[in-house]
């Protein structure tokens, strides 16, 4: 195995102390370290807000780009050199709200990629207001009489829309969700790891003790996990208790392999440009 | 000489566009020069349409004025066409469909195409077939090559698809031959021994961009630039490359910028409803410094506007749009040819100095189609990003300051290239520095700092017409450059002192040349097809001059005329004398 210190980023993580995000953060060290993947060989993209400051954490290639969008740019880089592990990283507000766009056509074109969220219910960066994931009736900032809106399923989206691996994992669970992130890399397509990500400092609610009363983990009652509608079901179970694990997983051909171009297993930036085929193309045009 | 205008006009949907490309094709192959315009309504079915093509034995630089031959499927047509008709031109119809007024100044042929598609062919849809195998025996235009282009189009549906087409196309030939031939048109074949591609603006920008070296494509359907999508679909994966379909604009870009910071050329195109989309994505490529190259085939504006209507519209967002100071390169194609080169240019401008390349076509350029001459990617060398070497990788600062402003960039893969492509301010290493004052201001003269060199680039890449020291001058940018290469030689030929500059790039200006050019001059000329002439208020940020501006805003482009009005209205009110010709013998 290597070692975990090989992919600690030269920038010391900037989120308040006790965030979930540096359970994140160590356990997807520990998982990159565990399946021996170089460093120069990831390429970890995010969008914005806290735990969208990853990358810089991370020693790896990385992108910090937009808010709501890392899944493009995660898509054009695998796409561009398929043979790199390409990890999206981000939090609820950036992927389920401003992202989610992308996030449901993502999951269904299935580009070979891991999706991580860290999942805090709420708008951290900005100081506390009520995110997509934010449960209803919930006070925020900007929800002073409780959130109106039902609080989105991001499990049950990735599912319905197509991802091959969906799993949720919990901050407060390190070598659990290091599990999870090592089965999400090695898997073959789009996997999201939801990860419940508290924010201790405007989430009140969803604590880490609110969590650990709650959380079970799925392995532990054999859950099937090539099962589609039982995945589903469970994707719907909130509230004494709520399971972590992986919910569904199954092998669909990927972008990639569907793709002509891309099908020799040589990365595009590898493959010669065959300029003088050019010809050949302007012979349709005489 | 030769040198005729053929409109085809009918409800859309019923394969006036067909009928239109068919004809192109068939005159480019018995050696002529072409020139279409096309113009459609936005609806798929319904609505008028017209396509027109204009033939010639010399280079074209324009869609030409009056009209030789009108085709009329309908009333509509006639009625919207009819004015346009030269003295001595002729009139086509489908006589099943209406009956024109009669004009003494204009040749009539009454075909019935309906009923003979129906009766004589028994495929009713064949009627454009019809027409054609009418026009060929009318105007001897060569009826093989019309059988040769049917069988070739026809193929894959067929054969006896192929033989309706055959026998609609004799059909209306042999009816032509019954009617008294009452018109001195005639085009037999072109001088052109040579073959030549004949390419709309759009096929030859997903050629360029081939050339270049663009491997992925990413892009979301949008008139009028979803069929440079379509093309590279269709081109790309015979040379390894492909295209991917996104959700939206941004994402498409996102993918582009992706694909580039792991080290590959991309390209995206739209149009203005979907370049407004992408512009944040456009600050995060100015700002991570990565290569890209954006594709803006303008239509009318603003909002969904007119889809299918041409219009120079974009400029300002293309220049500013975005928030911060945020210097991208502005192009703009000026002909079907130059689709061709001055994408392989943006590529190279793009990874030269690792910025976004805003290029700037329209509707009116990227769907007419125009013989051009068999393109030799290799008068235009490649440019590639400057990589770091095994020497700057030991301690690698992505952004390192340098004399040109442009630093090593590495790719995912290079061991000891490791960084963060940032959307927040950073330092020369990439580290992020929000709170930094002075380092901001060090980064944006850097980002600004390859302006210089873009400059000189600007100026090498401006073309003149006419005279290089005219009195009266005239500044263009984009598709307008034949109409106003026309409207200048239409102005020499009276005698007027005049001359054109027209600029590939339009931001950072050209700024050495249009000086040049700009003084001596007693008035200067903007066209433009804008309301407000977004070029010239540019320009006026530069210059303290008064530009005449000439602005169109009905979403068709200008004709040679217009702008040659334009001219000699500026040359009276300048006092520009018109030099004595010499007697034409």
């Amino acid at each position: 195995m290597a070692q975990v210190k090989e992919y600690i980023g030269k920038i010391k993580p900037d989120w308040c102390p006790g965030c979930g995000d540096f359970g994140v953060l160590n356990s997807l060290q520990r998982a990159l370290a565990e399946l021996e993947i170089p460093p120069h060989q990831v390429q970890v993209v995010s969008g914005i807000g806290c735990s969208s400051n990853l990358p810089g954490f991370l020693n790896a290639y990385g992108f910090h780009g937009l808010h709501g969008r890392s899944l493009p740019v995660a898509t054009g880089a695998k796409l561009g050199n398929h043979a790199l592990t390409v990890i999206a990283t981000g939090g609820d507000g950036d992927g389920y709200g401003i992202g989610v766009g992308h996030f449901v056509h993502t999951c269904r074109r299935n580009v070979d990629m891991t999706y991580i969220v860290m999942d805090n219910q709420i708008y951290g960066l900005t100081t506390g207001q009520a995110s997509p994931t934010t449960e209803k009736d919930i006070r925020t900032k900007s929800t002073p009489e409780g959130t109106i809106e039902l609080a989105l399923n991001p499990v049950a989206l990735a599912l319905t829309c197509g991802a091959t691996y969906v799993a949720r994992g919990f901050s407060g669970e390190n070598l659990h969700l290091a599990q999870l992130m090592k089965g999400a890399i090695e898997h073959k397509g789009f996997a999201l790891v939801d990860v419940f990500s508290p924010c201790v400092t405007y989430n009140k609610h969803n604590t880490y003790p609110w969590f650990r009363e709650r959380v079970y983990k799925l392995e532990d009652e054999r859950h099937d996990t090539s099962d589609f509608r039982l995945g589903l079901e469970k994707a719907f179970e909130w509230g004494a208790r709520i399971p972590i694990g992986v919910f569904y997983k199954v092998e669909r051909p990927t972008y990639e392999d569907e793709e002509p171009a891309l099908r020799s297993g040589t990365p595009l930036v590898k493959q010669p440009l065959h300029r003088n085929d050019l010809a050949a193309i302007m012979e349709d045009f005489i | 000489m030769t040198d005729y205008v053929f409109r085809v006009g009918g409800e859309g949907g019923e394969g006036v566009i067909s009928t239109g490309e068919l004809l192109t094709l068939t005159l480019a192959r018995a050696g002529f020069e072409i020139y279409t315009f096309r113009t459609y309504p936005a609806e798929i079915k319904g609505g008028h349409a017209n396509y027109q093509v204009r033939a010639s034995n010399a280079l074209l630089l324009s869609q030409g004025a009056a009209v030789d031959v009108l085709v009329a499927f309908n009333e509509e047509a006639y009625q919207k066409h009819a004015q346009d008709v030269r003295s001595g031109g002729a009139l086509v119809y489908d006589a099943d469909s209406f009956t024109p007024p009669a004009n003494g100044a204009v040749i009539h042929y009454g075909i019935p195409m309906t009923s003979l598609a129906t009766e004589k062919v028994g495929v009713k849809l064949t009627k454009n077939i019809v027409a054609l195998g009418v026009l060929s025996r009318l105007f001897d235009i060569s009826f093989e090559v019309f059988e040769d282009l049917l069988k070739e189009r026809f193929a894959r549906k067929g054969e006896a698809i192929v033989q309706k087409n055959l026998l609609a196309l004799r059909v209306g030939a042999d009816y032509a031959v019954q009617q008294p031939k009452r018109d001195d048109i005639r085009l037999g074949r072109g001088s052109r021994k040579t073959k030549e591609l004949v390419l709309s603006g759009n096929e030859s920008l997903g050629l360029g961009a081939i050339a270049a070296g663009c491997r992925i494509y990413a892009g979301y359907p949008i008139t009028p630039a979803t069929d440079i999508m379509e093309f590279l679909a269709k081109e790309l994966p015979k040379i390894g490359g492909y295209v991917v379909q996104t959700e939206d604009e941004i994402s498409a870009v996102g993918v582009v910028l992706g694909a580039s910071y792991a080290g590959k050329k991309a390209m995206t195109a739209t149009s203005g409803p979907g370049y407004s989309l992408m512009t944040e994505m456009i600050g995060l490529a100015v700002v991570a410094e990565l290569p890209a190259v954006i594709v803006d085939v303008q239509r009318v504006g603003p909002s969904t506007g007119m889809p299918t209507k041409t219009e120079q519209g974009d400029l300002y967002l293309a220049v500013y749009g975005g928030h911060g100071n945020c210097p991208r390169i502005v192009m703009a194609l000026t002909s079907v040819e130059d689709c061709f080169y001055g994408i392989m240019r943006a590529f190279n401008l793009a990874e030269q100095f690792q910025m976004p390349v805003i290029v700037l076509s329209d509707q009116y350029l990227g769907h007419r189609k125009a013989t051009v001459p068999v393109p030799d990617p290799s008068t235009v060398p490649l440019v590639e990003r400057r990589k770091p070497t095994t020497e700057e990788l030991r301690g690698y600062q992505r952004y390192r300051f340098t004399p040109d402003h442009i630093s090593p960039m590495s790719a995912p893969g290079m061991e000891g290239g490791g960084y963060v492509a940032e959307g927040l301010e950073h330092t020369e290493i990439g580290y992020p520095a929000a709170s930094d004052h002075e380092n901001h201001l060090r980064l944006t003269q850097k980002r600004y700092g390859k302006f210089h060199a873009v400059e000189s680039i600007a100026n090498e890449l401006v073309r003149f017409y006419g005279e290089a020291h005219p009195e009266i001058g005239v500044i263009g940018w984009g598709s307008t450059e034949g109409v106003i290469r026309e409207a200048v030689q239409m102005a020499q030929d009276q005698g007027y002192s005049v001359g054109a500059l027209h600029t590939k790039i339009l931001y950072p200006q050209p700024l050495a040349k249009l000086t040049e050019f700009i003084n001596g001059t007693k008035a200067v000329i903007i066209p433009e097809v804008n309301f407000t002439g977004q070029f010239a208020t540019l320009l006026r940020k530069r210059f303290a001059y008064d530009f005449i501006q000439l602005n169109k805003c009905v979403g068709l482009p200008f004709t040679p005329k217009e702008i040659f009005d334009k001219i000699e209205e500026a040359a009276n009110h300048v006092h520009s004398r018109r030099r004595d010709l010499a007697p034409k013998l």
